[in-house]
């Protein structure tokens, strides 16, 4: 928003050069305010990896957590971290951050905060194909992860159709997405119900995310498709923070709407695939990370890295809690979601205060 | 709307075909309700000859088939019973918030309810089945005003778009709650993650009979405020314009609405969709007038539930799939249906 301001002053500032070292002291100030809260994300995120490997069951120094992971072997940590521990902890930022950089995406691009890509069923379109996949077809690794993009981009693709009618209106496209999500889920519900072997750990990883038993088979796709998609959708940052303005004032600022969109979409949705794939849809990650991130840093700029790192820091804190705080170990997405309830009535209570629209 | 009260003579030459229609849609409505349940008593994963269930309706159970068919008389009771609640709530809910998508799934009631007896199961040891039905409703009660509350607020009121997504919220995070209280417990889970889908497969006569009388009270408040809910869709201002006391009146049929949502839940489990489609449905044969509407809302649920329970016992045989599947994959796309039709600005 404080963008939008500074076109607005440019012109007076001509005569008013106090104005103008106000706003570039403003701008400054929040920028500073932007890269410091991007830092200590950043620092609490490799804090929190950090402290995922060395603490568990048995604790291990440091140095051998290092030793592990430049390759040598220690008897014992070799094992435990190398191979339980470090894919647990790269899957839970790789996914952390690829919901949180969607969901954002999503948020800001639909310009609602409860627009995000778990609430209008892309999830769901990775969640169902990879349950039927794992459960009825027996397939894995490879074929999994394959099998969630594509439908994921189907569904994404199936709720743009149905919302496409003269251009893409955003309310009509979230509608859609919730009823699509609804039929998704009963189908992943279905399909669970059915498994010969009924176990509710693994039924809850499609239902609501989980990270229990990751390998590295599973992390190693979402690393990649978090390296190639992220650059895409931080290129489209700039044209993403002018679509908040509004479609029309966007396209009156030079960019070409549609195009964004689909692009954003594509980007945004492959990530969702990814991490689904490997990790089910982790509830509410991709929900409440945009907003906590524009909490964090205050208004204007891009909430693109920021969200992505307040995604990691969330996935990272719940499954450690999830493991060792409760006498049971809950999967991840049943700590975040259940983190979830209480922000959705913080929104409330915030936006009812400020007398502002959801 | 159609002016029904008016004795002039042009409006009465109007109305009168409409309602001679309606009757005839109304003993349409009662025929397809009985050949469905018919066919739900007759059909199923055993095949089973007509001379056998006439015996079994007769209250035979001799033979292996007779017994087959004496279980699917419960069932089907029960499934048409629950559809009739289901249907009603939708067209009750529709009328109070004037929006076209409410439904008690879509809004997170059925959720609600579904969190509150997992609650009461898990850590208060509730286990009788009215029991079940009171925590259940208080839970539809809450999540209802929470959802509205949460949907009307800010600028517009309560647009569909605010409301679905407030209900979509809301059950999201009443489901990872529910997961979260009964992965401990693995006594509970088992039996839970059947309800939890919503099936009519467990049908008694004892838990008809629980469930009828809240059943009954709630279809009996949301049938006398039909006509108030006439006066509220012409707008809250013309309302109290024409005596009603707005928010007596919604308050009153939202309340049976809660009622009827919460007991189908709680023998029931969650059902989406069903108070969705069949509303728009009787809007389309016999109008808008909630007089009208309602009654056969409550018909027309009751046929969808026993028609999806019947498809869902066909298609997947020897097994059977659970009602609450077929009845949102039938639903979603009639969602999607209405929403494209909107204009944005109503949304």
């Amino acid at each position: 928003m404080s963008e939008r301001t500074d076109r607005h002053s440019s012109a007076p500032a001509v005569t008013r050069p106090s104005v103008v070292q106000a706003v570039a002291r403003g701008r400054r100030r929040s920028a500073s305010r932007r890269r410091l809260v991007v830092l200590i994300l950043a620092v609490l995120v490799v804090a929190g990896f950090a402290v995922t490997l060395m603490f568990g069951q048995t604790f291990y120094p440091p140095r051998d957590v290092v030793r592990v992971i430049l390759g040598e072997q220690v008897p014992g940590a070799s094992f435990t971290v190398g191979r339980l521990r470090l894919p647990r902890a790269v899957l839970a930022v790789v996914a952390g951050f690829s919901f949180g950089l969607a969901g954002v995406t999503f948020q800001t691009m639909l310009r609602n905060p409860l627009a995000s890509p778990d609430i209008i069923g892309i999830s769901w379109g990775a969640s169902a194909a990879a349950a039927i996949a794992i459960v009825s077809l027996s397939l894995g690794g490879t074929q999994v992860s394959i099998l969630a993009i594509v439908s994921a981009l189907a569904v994404a693709l199936l709720v743009y159709t149905l919302a496409f009618r003269d251009g893409v209106v955003g309310t009509r496209l979230i509608l859609i997405g919730i009823g699509i999500s609804a039929m998704l889920e009963s189908i992943t519900s279905y399909v669970l119900s059915r498994a010969a072997e009924w176990d509710l750990q693994e039924a809850l990883r499609w239902l609501t995310g989980s990270l229990n038993g990751t390998t590295w088979e599973q992390a190693l796709p979402a690393l990649v498709a978090l390296v190639v998609l992220t650059p895409v959708l931080l290129a489209k940052s700039r044209d993403l923070s002018a679509m908040r303005l509004g479609d029309d004032t966007a396209s009156a600022l030079g960019v070409r709407v549609e195009r964004t969109r689909v692009t954003v979409i594509v980007a945004a949705v492959g990530l969702i695939a990814f991490a689904t794939s490997a990790a089910g849809p982790i509830a509410f990650v991709a929900f409440l990370s945009g907003p906590i991130a524009a909490r964090l840093v205050g208004a204007g700029g891009s909430l693109l890295v920021p969200a992505g790192l307040v995604g990691a820091l969330l996935v990272l804190v719940a499954d450690f809690a999830g493991q060792f705080a409760f006498d049971v170990r809950y999967p991840v997405g049943v700590v975040t979601g259940v983190l979830g309830a209480p922000y959705l009535v913080y929104l409330i209570v915030r936006t009812h205060r400020a007398g502002g629209s959801l | 709307m159609t002016s029904v009260d008016t004795d002039r003579p042009p409006d009465a030459a109007l109305v009168r075909r409409p309602a001679r229609v309606r009757v005839l849609w109304l003993l349409v409505a009662v025929l397809v309700l009985a050949v469905l349940m018919v066919a739900s008593v007759a059909l199923g994963s055993r095949d089973v000859a007509w001379s056998d269930v006439w015996a079994a309706l007769g209250g035979a159970d001799g033979t292996l088939e007779q017994a087959a068919v004496a279980k699917r008389i419960p069932r089907t009771l029960l499934a048409a019973v629950i559809g009739a609640a289901l249907g009603l709530a939708g067209g009750v809910m529709q009328g109070v918030t004037r929006n076209p998508l409410a439904d008690p799934g879509i809004l997170g009631v059925n959720m609600g309810a579904s969190l509150t007896v997992v609650t009461a199961v898990a850590f208060f040891g509730l286990t009788s089945p009215t029991g079940y039905i009171w925590v259940a409703m208080a839970g539809a009660a809450v999540s209802a005003v929470f959802v509205y509350t949460v949907g009307s607020l800010g600028r517009g009121g309560a647009t569909p778009l605010k409301l679905a997504l407030a209900g979509a919220a809301t059950s999201a995070a009443f489901a990872s709650l529910v997961s979260a209280v009964i992965l401990p417990r693995n006594d509970i889970a088992g039996g839970f993650r059947l309800w939890q889908i919503g099936g009519v497969g467990g049908a008694s006569y004892e838990r008809i009979g629980q469930v009828l009388p809240f059943l009954v009270a709630g279809l009996v408040v949301c049938l006398l405020s039909a006509r108030a809910l006439n006066s509220l869709a012409l707008g809250d201002e013309l309302a109290a314009g024409l005596g009603e006391r707005v928010a007596v009146v919604r308050a009153t049929a939202a309340l049976g609405a809660v009622v009827l949502c919460g007991a189908s839940t709680a023998v029931a489990g969650p059902i989406g969709f069903v108070g969705l489609v069949v509303p728009h449905a009787c809007r389309l044969l016999v109008g808008v007038d909630h007089r009208w509407l309602l009654p056969f809302s409550a018909l027309l649920g009751a046929s969808l539930l026993t028609a999806a329970d019947v498809v869902g016992r066909i298609v997947a045989r020897p097994t059977d799939i659970e009602v609450g599947i077929v009845t949102a994959l039938i639903g979603a796309p009639f969602f999607i249906h209405i929403v494209r039709r909107q204009k944005v600005r109503e949304l």
